[in-house]
């Protein structure tokens, strides 16, 4: 029996879904911004970045 | 129960925006030209960049752009929600707040500007915070109501993208950088007026002082006439300064004839018919850019990369 979900629990499907998505968006954000420190430290410093003098 | 309950009762504003409006907000088509253009700049600039540093300088503009879109956004939503062009977009249509665009548009031109400097250079990142303070302050905040004169001084933010590219590149500022800089802005008053000749009833109603609601449009058509051929010359700043060479001074003389004669033809013209033309020039006036900069890069790419010419 196909029945309609009141209008309060189609609202919270809604937003729990518009908050998944909202997230993934921000988890993918931010890992492009450690990928980009990442590959900017790695550039600048060359073959550098192995030499670690104490 | 659950964060939804209070809001239950409201089955359209849901007190959340979805990405998609938060991707609006970054005015994609107004960034994919800051892209371009500033790619241009940074490859015809002389030297050369690591590509991975250049693809993360684009992606700095383009967030440092997208950021000022979002605090334009912020602060103009009531005139948006008067303009039939603007009408839609996230806070106007109540699909995010004010505040989600101020705090989404701050954050991005922080992490952009600090992601510039970085990477590349802090002139390169001290010109990109200049051009979103330029385009959130000055032009948004203060011109854009004020001034007849609003998007010949405004059009300075969106003509600093391929001088960030060259900045992000030699480090400096040079006159090479300057002329880019100028046909951007000189490009920007022809095309804009164009626009508001036939979405003039659009500006009015918004109550912003376009020039053809406030001088009229036959002033208006003069000074696109003026801009149009400043433009044409101009264009040949890359040529003088030996930048460029024949490949790119052919086009730009044949594009700059056609902007300067369909900018006389909507001068010489009344009512419908100028709407029509003004139309055609606001359109024609998009890929002008574009073929430029395509010839001016194809001119360098063939001298730098190829030796030829």
């Amino acid at each position: 029996m196909a029945e309609q979900k009141p209008l309060a629990n189609r609202n919270e499907d809604e937003f729990l879904r518009r908050r998944r998505r909202r997230s993934i968006a921000i988890a993918l954000a931010l890992c492009t911004l450690v990928a980009i420190f990442y590959a900017i430290t790695v550039i600048k410093l060359g073959p550098q970045i192995l030499v670690r003098d104490l | 129960m659950t964060y939804a309950d209070n809001h239950s009762d409201t089955s359209e504003a849901l007190p959340l925006g979805q990405v998609e409006d938060y991707l609006a907000l970054l005015k994609p088509r107004v960034m994919s030209l800051v892209v371009f253009t500033g790619f241009v700049g940074m490859l015809v600039a002389p030297g050369t960049i690591h590509p991975v540093i250049g693809f993360i300088a684009i992606l700095s503009i383009a967030i440092g752009a997208g950021a000022s879109g979002a605090l334009n956004m912020w602060y103009d939503a009531d005139i948006d929600a008067v303009m039939s062009r603007t009408l839609n977009r996230p806070i106007p249509a109540g699909r995010l707040t004010g505040d989600d665009a101020l705090y989404f548009g701050v954050t991005l031109a922080g992490f952009s500007v600090v992601v510039l400097g970085l990477a590349t250079n802090w002139l390169a990142a001290g010109l990109l915070a200049f051009t979103i303070f330029f385009y959130a302050v000055i032009y948004t905040m203060w011109l854009k109501r004020s001034t007849p004169q609003n998007i010949v001084i405004g059009g300075a933010a969106g003509s600093f993208p391929p001088m960030i590219g060259w900045a992000a590149v030699t480090g400096t500022i040079s006159i090479d950088a300057l002329i880019l800089f100028m046909i951007i802005f000189l490009w920007t008053p022809p095309h804009f007026w164009a626009l508001a000749l036939y979405k003039k009833g659009d500006y009015e109603a918004a109550g912003i002082p376009m020039l053809p609601n406030v001088a009229g449009e036959r002033t208006t058509q003069n000074q696109i006439v003026i801009y149009s051929v400043l433009l044409t010359v101009t264009a040949f700043g890359p040529v003088l300064t030996g930048l460029v060479g024949w490949f790119y001074a052919v086009p730009a003389a044949v594009l700059g004839v056609i902007f300067s004669v369909l900018a006389v033809r909507v001068r010489f013209s009344e009512g419908r018919e100028m709407k029509r033309r003004a139309r055609v020039l606001f359109t024609y006036s998009l890929s002008y850019l574009f073929v430029l900069f395509v010839a001016l890069l194809a001119d360098v790419g063939l001298i730098k990369w190829f030796g030829v010419l």
